[in-house]
Formats: C-alpha cells, structure tokens, sequence
C-alpha cells in the first residue's frame, strides 16, 4: 500500500511541475544595468554558451572535409561547407558487413518505435483505467509491484527476459523488443494513466452506468477523448525514452535490426580503417535529430513527461 | 483472483464479476508476477549457481559473489560508481538549484534559458557519449585548442588518463542531467508562498540566507524526489561509459552495469552476471528502502 502512495505522491509532486513553469509571475522588472543584473545575466548567458557548444561543435565539424579538421581546430566554423559527411553517414557508412549507412538503423528504430508507442500506451491506458474506475480485489497488490518493480535495476531482469522471449519464438526480433518496451514502460504508463483517471469526476462515470454504458463503451467514448493531452505527454515520454534506448537494443535485437543509437555507436566506435569525424558527427547528429524534434515542437508537455518519466528505471 | 468472499454465493461467481477490468488488466498482472518479481526472484537464485553458458541448478553457495569480490575488475567498478555517484549527485543538486535560483529572479528570455539548459536531456546517453568523446579528444579538441593558443604544456586529456577518466565521464553526464534538475528545482522554487519572501525583506534577511534556511528547508520534498532520481540514474549508468570510453583505458571507467552485461551477454559466464545483477539490486535497495521508510513509513500526518 505505502509503496503505491510513494509513487503517486513523487508523481503529484511532479504534475505541477508544467504549470508552475509557464513564467515568472508578478511585474516585470523594470531593465537596469545595474551590478546585480550583469552579474546574473553574465553568468546566465556564459552557462547558456556552455551548454550550447557540444551542438555547435557538432554541427560545425560535421559540415568540415576532414583535411579541414586535421588542420584547424574544433571549434573554429567551416571554411568549405560540405555536406559528404551527412550523405555518407546516412547511406554508405559501415558497421561490420552491412555499408548501408545509418539509414538502416533509423528505420529499424522507427519499426521499433512506433509500435513500441503505440503498444504501450493502449496497454497501459486501459489498465490505468481499470484500476481507477473497476477495481477488483487483488488490483492494488499486482500494480504495488508493477510500482516497486519500477526500481529495480534492468539488469536483474534481462536475462529471464531473454529466456522467456525464447519460448515464444520472439528472440531477437523487432516484436520481442517491443512486448519488452512496452514492459518496462508499463510501471510509470500506468501511473500516469491511473491518476489522471482518478481525477475524472466520478459522476460522469455514474451516469454512464446508468445509461447502460459498459467497461469498453465508457472507454471510448468518454474517457479516452477527455484524456487526449495525458496521452500526449505519454507519447513523447516513450517516443524520447525508446528512440533514446541503447541497453534493449543491443540485447534484444540482432545486428540486422539493430535500432538507430546501437547501429551508432557501431559506427563511431569501430577500431577498423580510418576515424572520419566527420562522418561520426554527422551520424551523431541525426541520431538525436528525433528526439530534439520532439523536444522543441512540445515544449511545455516535454518538461511534464520527462519529470514523469525520470521516476522510472 | 481470488473467490473468497462470502458474497460468492448469491451471484454467479466472483471469478466474472468486473471480468473487463480483468481482461484488461492481464498484462499488468504478467508483467508485474511473471517479469518483475518472477525474472527478479530466479536471476536471486541463480546468482548461487555456478551456470556457465547456460542457466543450470547446480548450487555453490557464496562462490559467485566470493570471486565477483575479488575480481579487480568488479572493484574497479564499484569504485567508479561510488566516485561518480557522489559528485554527480552533489553537481547535479548544486548546479540544477543554483540555474533555477538565477531564473527564479524575475528574468527575461528565462523560456530561452530553460529551453537551452534542458534540450541535452532529450538526447540519449550515446549521443552526449559521442559528443564528448570528441570535444575531448586530445589531438583535436579542448586540449588541442589550449595548447595551439600558447599554453604549450596544457594537459586536459581525461578520457585516455585513467586516474581522472571518471570525471571525463562524469562531464558528460552533468551537460547531459543538470537540465532536468534544473526544472525540478525551478517548479519547486516557484512553489514556495511570495509572502515568504515578502517577510523576510520585511526583517532584512539577506538572500543567501532566507534561500539557505527558509526556502531550502521548505523544499525537502522537491530534494528528496530530485535525489531518487538522481540516485536510480546513477546505478543506471551504462551507455554513457559504452559509447564514452568502452570502458576504457584500460578497464579504468568499468561500472556494474557494464560488468553485468559483459559477464551475461560476452563472457558467457552467466553467473556472475547474476551476482552482479543481485549487488546492483541490493545497492538500490539500500537507497529506495529508507528513503520510502522515512518518507511513508512511520509518517501518519496528511
């Protein structure tokens, strides 16, 4: 029971955290150069250029030829802008056999991703909705270890995994990572749904009784349109998290259907024939493109699915 | 799932009623017996096991956990996580409070601040990993740089220097985090009542001192969510250091996850892997358990 309350209490710490970050409140302050703004502003902008450089960094080096890089130093912009290095991490770089480029790990990653998505939220939706509105007895004990279970380290639980994969036959296929996606996305999925449901009225879900509505018809056709921006955090939270997955990808899929990060790192960190940093950025670039899509079109919805998800793992 | 109630009698059966829900919540009740406690409990018992290749039932007692003990290897490890952890956690705590203090101060663009602290965290692990491995990079990064501008003896080289390879590591994963405690301390900040402030302006506190004894203090709850978080990455951490270093030079930034998976999944030595697994599982434990006692346990107040 407590474990239960731990959890929620942490997430509804968390829940605010959206609605407190849409600004400053109070009047503006009226723009004086006086010491104290120097000095924070001073501070607030040099760390801003700390945190921007990697990127910079990046971009500049991947937009070099490598005459260029051997010469100059990484920081200095591009004298020669070339766009090889992109051409050639996307399409020809090689990682063992296969010289097909990054372009076979991203759409590995997307086949992996979208149903992984797409599975773990329809799950975990109707479970949270379950256990808010039609508990049945024993519900509270199975979701207190689904909640706990949410703690322990991955690495106590891949190898039965592993093992249980294997008697289904889906073993190092895309549909093997996606049941284990959508496993280990099921704690804090559920969590989210859950709470959010139990904030729904109870008298809607009344009178839809009375109406005759059952368990799937109440589903459909109130809760899961009134619970459109839940789902929307939820789907950012688990586009990030499993684009981003690096451990599941390499023990759970084969080299042919390596996901994008795994696919990668494979490139970057081969020991044969000559480094081109280019390259390597380049493909570093457009392994985070996704995720960094996703983060400046959200937003606000980003930061409330990261603080929900960082509970998990 | 049980039936036992004394209802049972008068309706059809207990097993049915809510059969939806059950239906529904099947996977639930899979994952959390068959993956989390089930997979938890036998990777518990085979880590008394001497399984080699294959999981086996041939009990030895304490053997794997007396060779993980002594392998220098795991003690390497053991000792990189407790370097990391402890820096990272006092880093990440210092850093996130003091940016969300900055922008707590009624600022301009603070969207635009927040926006750049936080966008690394959107990037996995492999990526910073990637990024850092050639900022880094002696012959053409930071040291490069120092070095061409005059400093001739200028030495920054941490990821091939094993004594300070961690901290290479552990600059990475600041750049990487520091954004999402960031956001959790500003939320936190901007939880706490103006009229605190009001007061203490009122009776002439200084700043660091009402945000030291008062707005600290207030913000218990906000620190101890931010260090579970904290802690639970910190046990976490293996791609950073895989795509960082290898876990190199020379076996120098090993850490128990890395350990985990080489012993599992290269080495084929499934029993220390389990050993291991249990360790890490038992370090967690350490941390959660007091941390929910404290927070849940003997507390009755609402």
């Amino acid at each position: 029971m407590a474990d239960v309350q731990t959890l929620n209490t942490v997430a509804v710490g968390i829940d605010p955290v959206a609605d407190r970050l849409s600004g400053p409140q109070g009047a503006r302050p009226k723009r004086v150069l006086s010491r104290r703004n120097i000095f924070l502003y001073g501070t607030l902008i040099f760390v801003a250029a700390y945190y921007l450089v990697p990127l910079y960094v990046m971009i500049v080096t991947s937009l070099k030829g490598m005459p260029e890089i051997r010469l100059g130093n990484i920081f200095s912009p591009p004298v020669e802008i070339t766009f090889e290095p992109w051409v050639k991490a996307w399409a020809t770089a090689c990682t063992g056999l296969n010289c097909d480029g990054l372009s076979r790990g991203f759409w590995n990653s997307v086949r992996i991703t979208v149903p992984s998505v797409i599975f773990s939220i329809a799950v975990a939706s109707v479970n949270g909705y379950a256990l808010a509105n039609w508990r049945f007895k024993g519900a509270n004990t199975f979701f207190t270890i689904l909640i706990v279970g949410a703690f322990i380290p991955y690495q106590v639980m891949i190898y039965p995994i592993v093992i249980l994969l294997r008697e289904i036959g889906l073993y190092g296929t895309l549909w093997g990572l996606v049941i284990v996606h959508s496993i280990f996305g099921m704690p804090i999925l559920t969590l989210l749904f859950r709470n959010y449901f139990t904030s729904v009225p109870e008298e809607l879900f009344k009178a839809a009784r009375v109406d005759g509505a059952g368990f799937w018809a109440i589903y459909f056709k109130i809760m899961l349109p009134m619970a459109l921006p839940i789902f929307v955090v939820a789907i950012i939270l688990q586009i990030t998290g499993i684009w981003n997955d690096f451990l599941f990808g390499v023990i759970y899929t084969k080299p042919d259907t390596y996901p994008m990060t795994v696919q990668l790192n494979n490139i970057v960190n081969s020991v044969q024939g000559v480094k081109e940093y280019n390259v390597n950025m380049a493909a570093t670039i457009l392994t985070g493109l996704v995720p960094l899509l996703v983060y400046f079109v959200s937003g606000k919805l980003f930061v409330r699915g990261i603080a929900a998800g960082a509970v998990k793992g | 799932m049980s039936s036992s109630s004394g209802t049972a009698t008068r309706r059809p059966s207990q097993m049915f009623r809510n059969l939806n829900a059950k239906i529904a919540s099947i996977p639930m009740i899979l994952t959390a017996l068959c993956v989390f406690l089930g997979g938890t409990v036998w990777t518990i018992v085979y880590s008394f096991t001497n399984s080699k290749l294959l999981p086996r039932l041939k009990f030895v007692g304490l053997d794997q956990y007396e060779r993980l003990w002594s392998a220098p290897r795991w003690l390497t490890s053991i000792e990189n996580l407790f370097v990391y952890g402890i820096l990272s956690l006092i880093f990440s705590l210092v850093i996130g409070f003091l940016l969300a203090a900055m922008l707590d101060q009624k600022i301009r663009f603070e969207g635009v601040f927040r926006t750049i602290f936080l966008y690394p965290f959107a990037l996995s692990f492999v990526v910073t990993g990637l990024t850092w491995q050639w900022i880094l990079n002696p012959d053409f990064g930071v040291q490069h740089l120092v070095r061409s501008a005059g400093w001739e003896s200028f030495t920054f080289n941490p990821l091939y220097d094993q004594q300070i390879v961690i901290y290479g590591i552990l600059i990475a994963a600041l750049w990487q985090g520091t954004g999402l405690i960031m956001c959790l301390m500003l939320a936190g900040l901007r939880g706490i009542d103006e009229d605190i402030w009001k007061a203490a302006r009122v009776d002439g506190i200084p700043m660091w001192k009402t945000y030291l004894f008062i707005v600290i203090p207030m913000m218990r709850p906000v620190f101890i969510t931010t260090l579970v978080i904290i802690a639970s990455g910190i046990v976490r951490l293996y791609d950073l250091v895989v795509a960082q270093t290898s876990g190199g030079p020379g076996g120098a930034s090993e850490v128990p996850a890395k350990y985990v998976y080489d012993y599992m999944f290269l080495a084929q030595n499934l029993g220390q892997g389990f050993a291991a697994s249990t360790m890490m599982l038992l370090s967690v434990a350490i941390i959660v358990v007091p941390w929910a006692y404290l927070e849940f346990g003997g507390r009755k107040r609402g």
